[in-house]
């Protein structure tokens, strides 16, 4: 399987080169890709510097423009489709239909990935992406079960990647409009989710508050942990019950998963975060490295060594991870 | 313009939703969807109780009647469910994931674009409308400015335009995930939810730590909090030449909305404010309520 990790800027780049990422994927510095944020990803200086680094190490580079264009800003994405394909990237990322059709047909060449936010999680939902833009790979929302994971692997000729590690997105990519109701600002259409700009924190007798656009979303006890305000991961009331009603705050970690991922066939394992530091890239792909290595050595002895997953875990939101959707209790 | 009924999108047991169906039947209506789009074990109709119902209506009313396909389909037997559906050879599908679309395009069926697929621009309309698309139901938080622009963006393309149905009043629906937020509410696992959302007939209200209501937890969907209510923009939406206005099922009170939607199609003045958000349709944060007066 190979390890397909993020980097939002160069000095994130080549840290996941050291460590032995097979491919690298960024984004262009505007609102084409779903990581729009402020001071993240490359300018065209340091994509070329990037891309040699990255052919020099012989890996791959991937680029996403994974949001979804409106007619005012059409041209920005065309434009970013022919940049990547000008660069020779590895792969474009993409989910707008209107984006891969124009891919496809201006630069067959160019290899396209179907972006978690297209979306699809069947077989029918690939074959249509396959037969009509041919694409070469498709990355799985992460709301499958391990089971539904290998159905959708079983049936599916498209080469599948999966989501090995990092932030949890408790709903189908692509398919959730919580930020843009409290903000204004969604994911399929701005690249952002609950964007630091609408983020307030507020120091109160009670304790502290954390609020988006207004709206609390937690309100912490003193030396209680905090953390950042995403929408779906806050703390509200239901049914008089004060709980997080949608999901806690964790990270996603499958290093257990790796015997059965590779079972099934998947082509490539996706570390997601390319809002997050060189260090973190730095030490996530070096742990995963590691796992994937120790399991082309001896797929049959292979076991989650502590040292992984203590090194993960500190890396995690509110310092705790699950198999999230893959496993089906969580579900 | 005509007024559709959109699917149900809660749980309702068997009894209530064919009660509904026959109060919705007198009602001038001119679309009516059928069908599960949010929740694959919500079995209280079969697809030949949708097609039978459909049937019936068919015999005592004159709306044309649509089957609205599941929107996140994880499992092999919901697939099979949904191929079912598009090969069903009676009625019109609404599309709501791409699986949909591919299955309706390799039988050469003409279909509706339901609003949990994302297309936002023409480009990707266009592809659609070479799939079979005859209508377009855009996302929810599609702004009147982004509408309009994607109609000219059509006409710049050289293409048709599709015709448009807007989400017009209704819980929205804004969320799709593989855990069970109504079951985790009452503490049970989603395999073994035992239908507990059949006891939410709108759905449970969830609330800010200061009681604001901020969505609505309906099984494995997520809803606004608020009702989402165009019926003061009608003038706008007229001119923008959409066709159609869905009005999404509410448990109580629908009789009333279909009314007032229809009074003003008629000629009746739109209220100047109603309750509910807009938020959206103003190319704001969804939960808004702009008024009538700051525009």
């Amino acid at each position: 399987m190979h390890l397909v990790c993020p980097a939002g800027s160069l000095p994130a780049l080549k840290a996941a080169l050291r460590q032995g990422a097979d491919a690298v994927y960024v984004g262009f510095r505007d609102d084409t890709n779903a990581r729009h944020f402020a001071g993240l990803n490359l300018d065209e200086r340091q994509l070329e510097s990037g891309l040699d680094l990255v052919r020099k190490a012989g890996r791959q580079l991937y680029v996403a423009v994974n949001t979804y264009a409106q007619p005012d800003g059409w041209i920005r994405w065309q434009r970013a489709v022919d940049r990547a394909a000008e660069l020779g990237v590895d792969a474009l990322i993409a989910a707008d239909i209107g984006v891969l059709a124009y891919a496809s047909r201006r630069h067959p060449d160019l290899a396209l990935h179907l972006s978690v936010q297209g979306s699809a999680t069947n077989p029918a939902a690939l074959e249509f992406y396959r037969s009509r833009y041919n694409i070469r790979r498709a990355v799985l929302p992460r709301v499958l079960s391990l089971a539904q994971v290998r159905q959708v692997a079983e049936r599916t000729s498209v080469p599948l990647e999966v989501f090995a590690f990092g932030s949890l997105c408790i709903m189908a990519e692509g398919r959730c409009h919580l930020s843009s109701y409290v903000t204004g600002e969604s994911p399929n259409l701005c690249g952002v989710c609950s964007p630091a700009r609408a983020v307030r924190w507020e120091q109160t007798p009670q304790g502290l508050n954390s609020r988006l656009n207004g709206v609390l979303i937690d309100s912490y006890a003193d030396g209680e942990a905090a953390g950042y305000p995403t929408l779906c991961k806050g703390r509200f009331l239901v049914d008089g019950q004060r709980y997080h009603a949608l999901e806690e705050p964790t990270s996603l970690n499958t290093l257990e998963l790796i015997p059965q991922l590779a079972a099934m066939g998947i082509d490539a394992v996706k570390i997601e975060g390319r809002q997050r530091s060189p260090a973190y890239v730095e030490q996530v792909t070096h742990v995963w490295r590691q796992a994937l290595d120790a399991y082309r050595r001896a797929p049959e002895t292979f076991a989650v060594q502590s040292s992984w997953r203590a090194a993960l875990g500190g890396l995690s939101e509110g310092s705790q991870t699950t198999l999230g959707a893959y496993h089906r209790s969580w579900q | 313009m005509k007024l559709s009924l959109g699917p149900v999108l809660f749980y309702w047991e068997r009894r209530k939703l064919l009660d509904f169906y026959a109060e919705m039947a007198q009602l001038p209506l001119d679309i009516i969807y059928l069908g599960e789009t949010v929740c694959a074990k919500r079995r209280a109709l079969s697809l030949d109780d949708w097609l039978g119902l459909a049937r019936d209506l068919r015999e005592c009313g004159r709306a044309e009647l649509v089957l609205s396909g599941l929107t996140l389909v994880e499992a092999a037997s919901e697939l099979s469910s949904l191929r079912r559906l598009c090969d069903n050879g009676e009625l019109l599908v609404e599309a709501n994931d791409m699986g949909a679309v591919q299955f309706l395009h390799e039988r050469g069926r003409p279909f509706v674009a339901g609003p949990a697929l994302n297309l936002y621009n023409a480009h990707a309309l266009a592809e659609l409308q070479d799939c079979g698309m005859l209508r377009w139901v855009p996302p929810v938080e599609c702004s009147a400015r982004l509408l309009r622009d994607c109609l000219v963006q059509m006409d710049m393309l050289g293409r048709r335009r599709p015709a448009v149905e807007v989400f017009a009043y209704g819980h929205l629906p804004l969320a799709y995930s593989a855990r069970c937020f109504t079951a985790r509410a009452r503490n049970r696992a989603k395999d073994d939810c035992q239908f507990v959302c059949q006891e939410y007939p709108e759905g449970i209200p969830l609330l800010s730590q200061e009681g604001e209501r901020l969505f609505t937890l309906n099984g494995i969907q997520t809803m606004s909090g608020q009702v989402g209510n165009l019926l003061p923009e009608y003038p706008k939406l007229s001119g923008l030449g959409v066709e159609v206005l869905r009005l999404s099922p509410r448990a109580e009170g629908m009789a009333e909305v279909v009314r007032a939607f229809d009074e003003v199609r008629c000629g009746a003045l739109p209220p100047l404010a109603v309750d509910g958000c807009n938020g959206y349709w103003h190319g704001k944060p969804g939960m808004l309520r702009v008024e009538e007066v700051e525009l």
